[in-house]
């Protein structure tokens, strides 16, 4: 077993950890750094329920090897919630119903964010192709794109105060 | 012996009840920090892995494990040799035990043939390498028809058939439900509907794959952290298949994955706990998505002939079912349960439902949210269109006609009390979706489903802190928002806010037996410990009141959430809040606690209507869900989104069954698609808006009118979507899933 | 098994070419990871090629575009040029999977990978694309289709691999296009695809026209007899039918999980017929 040795940046924090060169992402987010947010559903990318960025790109952690972080920055569902506050589409999923289980609610978080970092406003088609990488067995995925319908519309009127403000400031 | 509690529905009003409450568990849950089976991990744990057979069927010639034993790192080596037989002589717990490990023979592609517990990953799957495994592969059967033949290979030898105790067969059971004259009511038909139709093996598909983490200490004592519907189920049947006391295995019920019945039944568990306690440290154990697929329990496929014959005006005058049902390689009660689902919608003078339970050499089936009941309403409701086409209705009125209502005596037995189906079929008849146009290669259908629901063994406990908030601990697993529901009534109940009540899910050690999160029990059995732990709680807290004032109990009456002294000599008392109660018990008697154990019993009968339409491409066989509308009669509705959420989630199951999702098993009878590359359940843009109307006909045998709402709407999508493919493309289906290859199949042989 | 992740093309070569046991190439991994989680394969060493620049980029040129073996396809996607030169071959490439897949998995990997299925395969054989392999011997350009020989199969010795895939610069009045068939809306493997190409001549007559088909043989197949029987029309009714009709007669598939002989035959013809509606269209053809 090669261990190979990994400096990388996880939801803004520097980590470091050693792995077998063949193990996952997914397994160095759970196993190594207790971050267990992201879901093995398949470990095949067939379900999204692993969902992370790295450098701000949508992938599944589990089609990635831990050794592939090196000096990039990783994203997980444990850093959308900034100071305490839940960001709009973890308000949105509670407030909508969007989850039953919840298992596969971590990659749709990351998923969605994913979106509409993207593409602000997209339209309920936009959204279920957008999402169609991360598999919901519970809901039907009905309230799912309402919550993220209705998390895109917080997030234009966020954006919309911010620009208000610096406007006035100047 | 608990005190006993007025059932029955009293039709009152509610303020906490029906409004759409915030989840307790929602902030855990997008946060990333609530804890699932695989979450979990204990000082010192073990890696364990099972290996599995790679053939349809063979015999166990010898298995070597010492090159296994030598490898550093491996601390256990498991075969069923170390799973010595207690069952005595109690034959399904003795399926249970071969099911988790093969014995002499393997049965199916997937089943368990030994395991391993080691310290990483990598070194358990080299273990497994090293395991040698000698096999004779024995000739497999894997089609529910072939296995019926009397030259088929057999499955399980101890099997013997009705009438001859000397031969061994692969059918287990047979079941029939039914009364009247079927004969003289197929007489006396002006018309005549005969069909056979067959569904392909789905499975529940839950996110989560099975997980757990197990330790057995050298005292025998245990603890076991799993996903699970029934933790207390889990316990029994594990410490019944290893020997352990039950009160020494403490079962913690993990944030559930999803498990739609898959989770109801133990697979990877007793050889989990069997691996630690042959080396007494702590073994974690997660199974891959192909393990889920081969080795955990998917539903049935099925063959069957339907028979419904009807006057020219519409009256069914009899009406058959001989269902046959793939148990895989151990009996079930499958057969049964479709046999008494079949012709559950309807007042029918003659009918006779038959299933039958088949072995074949594919994983033991396990229960799939209202298990069997999708299959024959799929036979049913298609022959129903089929009826009404030829007695010139529409297939709403002709069910309308022949509707079950109060009163009617059910197929499969009891007489009905009052039942929405009726409601259910009207709400569809009116729904503006029945008069939308449609255009080119596009088609509708509706169609109707049933299940019983289910109540059982429950417990709970209450507990009232010193400041009023309120500890509620529950037995039944929250598979989709239980928690809120159980809050809401508790809330209602003692008159507090819901945001005062905490309600937890207690392990094995902190309640009495619950039975297992099955049959739609949840909300109603769990609701109803709830609504009497809390009247329980009421009585106490009314006691302190009294005695506070130095009243008697008889004087004091419990409203909103506070104690009002009545009569005479209690005219001017200020009324006493819980808050007030509960700050003052140190001094009035110690902790206010209300309990409840029951065996809830009237669960309410359940019917659904959906309505579908779809577009198929004629050239490639596609079929595009265009819109679709669930009407159901959920009784009381608790939390409206989760009864939604129920409805919508259960017809996008049926939709996935209706068209893509099957097991494909080759000629040497391994499964194919063992991953949901190839499995396909339905992905985000398959799917529309699914639109959904709640009908709360009061279930009377409980006191808020609960009947259960997660399982019937799975039951009409298979019908519905087949006639609706089948008025687009104008040819009869009658094989699901109605895959594009299927269905362009059946265009070219109508043209 | 070992990891590296060598920065220049040349020493990844190198590293493939000396290593003793199982070595494999690491582009976006969407299919090599898949492989190990299964346990089919076992390496004992891993290239990853993404720390190497020239697999980085997209590259107009004067002769057409040069995309780098380790460019995922969400950032081919993104490239506006070249979704204007090459919409078939972009949208095959953006069917790959989910917009998880899509953030990993290239093009290159996605013919290396030796699949018949392979989306973006169909696309860049009608586009007349060219891989850039390097190896021990130095770099050799060759035409995609010669580049998979059967399934899992490559034409690519010991040491050598693709460093990136060149698309020519599009003709004028040209139009290129893609379908595939799947079950579902997303996530599944084509169970038969098509990739047209074409150019117009005068009155919107087909000059020139490449039609290769996936999913339906061992390998994605070209097929000349199809490119034929619409050369020389304006893609009327008649000309589409035989168009279907050649392309069914090329199909050479099997019958497994995800279709079968008779339906992907089928439906191969018909997909064909659609893009090259669409190719027509893109090419200026009314």
């Amino acid at each position: 077993m090669s261990g190979v040795h990994v400096s990388t940046t996880v939801n803004g924090d520097a980590v470091e950890f050693v792995c077998p060169a063949g193990e996952t992402l997914l397994d160095v987010l759970r196993d190594r750094l207790g971050l267990t947010g992201a879901k093995e559903g398949c470990g095949t990318g067939d379900c999204g329920a692993c969902s992370v960025t790295i450098d701000g790109q949508l992938v599944c952690s589990c089609l990635v090897l831990g050794a592939e972080a090196q000096g990039r920055e990783i994203g997980t569902v444990e850093g959308l919630a900034r100071d305490g506050e839940l960001h709009p589409l973890q308000e949105q999923f509670i407030s909508h119903a969007a989850l039953q289980c919840g298992i596969c609610t971590p990659g749709f978080l990351v998923a969605s964010k994913a979106l509409l970092d993207n593409n602000p406003n997209p339209s309920e088609e936009e959204i279920r192709y957008a999402l169609a990488g991360n598999l919901c067995r519970c809901t039907g995925y009905d309230k799912i794109v309402r919550a993220v319908g209705a998390a895109a519309k917080d997030l234009a009127r966020e954006a919309k105060k911010t620009k208000a403000k610096t406007k006035k400031r100047k | 012996m608990a005190e006993a509690f007025d059932t029955s529905y009293t039709d009152q009003e509610f303020t906490v009840i029906g409004n759409r409450t915030l989840r307790p568990d929602g902030v855990d849950k997008v946060t990333g920090r609530a804890r699932y089976g695989a979450d979990a991990t204990a000082p010192g744990q073990l890696v364990g892995l099972i290996l599995r057979s790679p053939h349809a069927h063979a015999k166990i010639k010898k298995i070597d494990t010492s090159k296994a034993e030598k490898l550093p790192g491996v601390k256990a080596v498991l075969t069923s040799a170390d799973l010595p037989d207690l069952t005595n002589g109690n034959r399904g717990n003795y399926d249970i035990l071969e099911n988790c490990m093969a014995r002499d023979r393997a049965l199916y592609d997937g089943h368990a043939v030994a395991a391993v517990a080691a310290t990483d990953m990598e070194t358990a799957k080299q273990a497994l390498k090293l395991i040698k495994v000698s096999y004779k592969k024995l000739p497999h059967v894997t089609d529910v028809d072939a296995a019926m033949q009397d030259s088929a290979p057999i499955v399980q030898p101890h099997i013997k058939k009705a009438d001859d105790q000397t031969q061994s067969t692969n059918i287990a059971n047979v079941s029939t439900f039914g009364h009247g004259d079927v004969e003289a009511g197929f007489a006396a038909a002006d018309y005549i509907v005969e069909e056979s139709f067959k569904t392909e093996q789905t499975h529940q598909g839950y996110i989560e794959p099975h997980a757990c983490l197990a330790s057995v200490g050298p005292d025998g004592q245990g603890e076991l952290w799993v996903t699970t519907q029934g933790h207390f189920t889990f316990r029994s049947v594990c410490s019944d298949l290893l020997g352990m006391d039950i009160a020494k295995l403490k079962v913690t019920s993990s944030e559930i994955g999803g498990g739609f019945g898959g989770k109801t039944h133990v697979w990877i568990e007793p050889v989990a706990l069997a691996l630690s306690r042959k080396c007494n440290r702590p073994v974690k154990m997660t199974m891959t998505r192909d393990e889920v697929f081969r080795a955990t329990g998917p539903t049935a496929s099925t063959s069957m002939d339907i028979k419904v014959g009807a006057t020219k005006d519409g009256r069914i005058t009899a009406a058959t079912a001989h269902i046959r049902y793939q148990d895989g390689a151990f009996p079930g009660i499958w057969g049964m349960l479709g046999a008494m689902t079949a012709f559950a919608c309807y007042d029918l003078e003659n009918c006779q439902s038959v299933g039958y339970d088949v072995l074949v050499n594919r994983p033991k089936v396990a229960a799939y949210r209202a298990p069997s009941a999708p299959m024959a309403a799929f036979g049913v409701e298609s022959c129903m269109d089929l009826m009404a086409e030829k007695v010139g209705m529409s297939p709403v009125d002709f069910r309308l006609k022949n509707a079950a209502q109060e009163g009617t005596r059910a197929s499969y037995g009891p007489t009905y009390g009052p039942i929405g189906i009726g409601a259910t079929l009207r709400a569809v008849k009116n729904h503006p979706h029945m008069r939308a146009r449609l255009g080119k290669n596009q088609g509708r259908g509706m169609a109707c489903g049933f299940w019983f629901n289910f109540g059982g063994q429950t417990c709970v406990d209450m507990n009232i802190g010193t400041d009023g908030t309120v500890n509620l601990t529950v037995g039944t697993v929250d598979v989709g928002g239980a928690r809120a529901s159980m809050g809401m009534i508790a809330a209602e109940e003692l008159g507090i806010p819901y945001e005062d009540v905490k309600v937890t899910v207690g392990d094995t050690t902190s309640l009495g037996h619950n039975d297992t999160t099955e049959g739609s029990r949840g909300t109603f059995s769990s609701g109803m410990a709830t609504i009497f732990a809390a009247r329980n709680a009421v009585e106490e807290l009314k006691a302190r009141a009294a005695q506070t004032w130095d009243i008697d109990i008889g004087d004091v009456a419990w409203e909103d959430g506070q104690a009002i002294a009545k009569g005479v000599k209690g005219s001017n008392l200020p009324p006493l809040s819980l808050k007030e109660l509960a700050k003052a018990s140190p001094r009035t008697g110690g902790p206010i606690a209300g309990h409840n154990e029951v065996v809830a019993d009237g669960a309410g009968v359940s019917f659904a209507s959906h309505i579908c339409d779809v577009e198929v491409d004629p050239e490639t066989g596609a079929t595009k869900i265009l819109r679709y509308t669930v009407v159901q009669d959920a009784g009381k509705a608790i939390h409206p989104d989760y009864v939604e959420g129920q409805m919508q989630g259960a017809a996008a199951q049926g939709i996935g069954w209706a068209l893509n999702e099957e097991y494909i098993y080759g000629d040497d009878g391994t499964l194919q698609n063992a991953g949901f590359l190839d499995y396909r359940i339905p992905v985000c843009s398959d799917l529309p808006m699914i639109d959904t109307k709640i009908l709360e006909i009061p279930n009377p045998n409980h006191p808020y009118g609960i009947r259960g709402v997660g399982e019937t709407s799975i039951v009409p999508p298979l019908a519905a979507i087949a006639s609706a493919v089948s008025n687009a493309v104008g040819v009869r289906m009658t094989h699901t899933p109605m895959s594009p290859p299927r269905i362009l199949k059946a265009i070219n042989e109508a043209k | 098994m070992r990891y590296e992740a060598p920065t220049t093309t040349k020493e990844a070569a190198k590293l493939l070419a000396k290593e003793k046991g199982a070595a494999h190439l690491l582009a976006g991994g969407t299919d090599l990871l898949v492989r190990m989680k299964g346990g089919f394969i076992e390496p004992d060493l891993v290239v990853d090629i993404k720390r190497i620049p020239a697999t980085q980029s997209i590259q107009k040129t004067a002769s057409g575009f040069t995309i780098g073996a380790g460019v995922s396809c969400a950032s081919v996607g993104r490239d506006k040029g070249l979704g204007k030169a090459w919409p078939g071959v972009v949208e095959a490439a953006m069917l790959i999977g989910s917009d998880q897949i899509q953030g990993r998995c290239t093009m290159a990997g996605n013919l290396c990978n030796a699949s018949p299925a392979a989306d973006s395969v169909p696309a860049m054989v009608a586009a007349r694309a060219k891989a850039v392999v390097v190896g021990p011997k130095g770099k050799r350009t060759v035409p995609v289709e010669k580049i998979v020989t059967g399934p899992g199969a490559t034409s690519l010795k010991k040491g050598e691999l693709v460093e990136a895939i060149k698309l020519p610069k599009p003709e004028a009045r040209s139009g290129d296009a893609y379908l595939r068939f799947i079950p579902r809306t997303e996530m599944d493997i084509a169970v038969c695809s098509a990739g047209v190409n074409l150019t117009l001549g005068a009155g919107g007559v087909v000059k020139k026209a490449r039609v290769a088909l996936g999913a339906v043989a061992p390998t994605v197949v070209l097929v000349p007899a199809a490119a034929r029987a619409i050369v020389g029309t304006k893609l009327d009714d008649a000309a589409l039918e035989k168009l279907a009709k050649t392309c069914e007669a090329a199909c050479n598939p099997i019958d497994d999980k995800r279709g079968t002989v008779e339906f992907r035959t089928q439906v191969a013809g018909v997909l064909a017929k659609r893009a090259a509606k669409i190719a027509y269209q893109r090419a200026g053809g009314k």
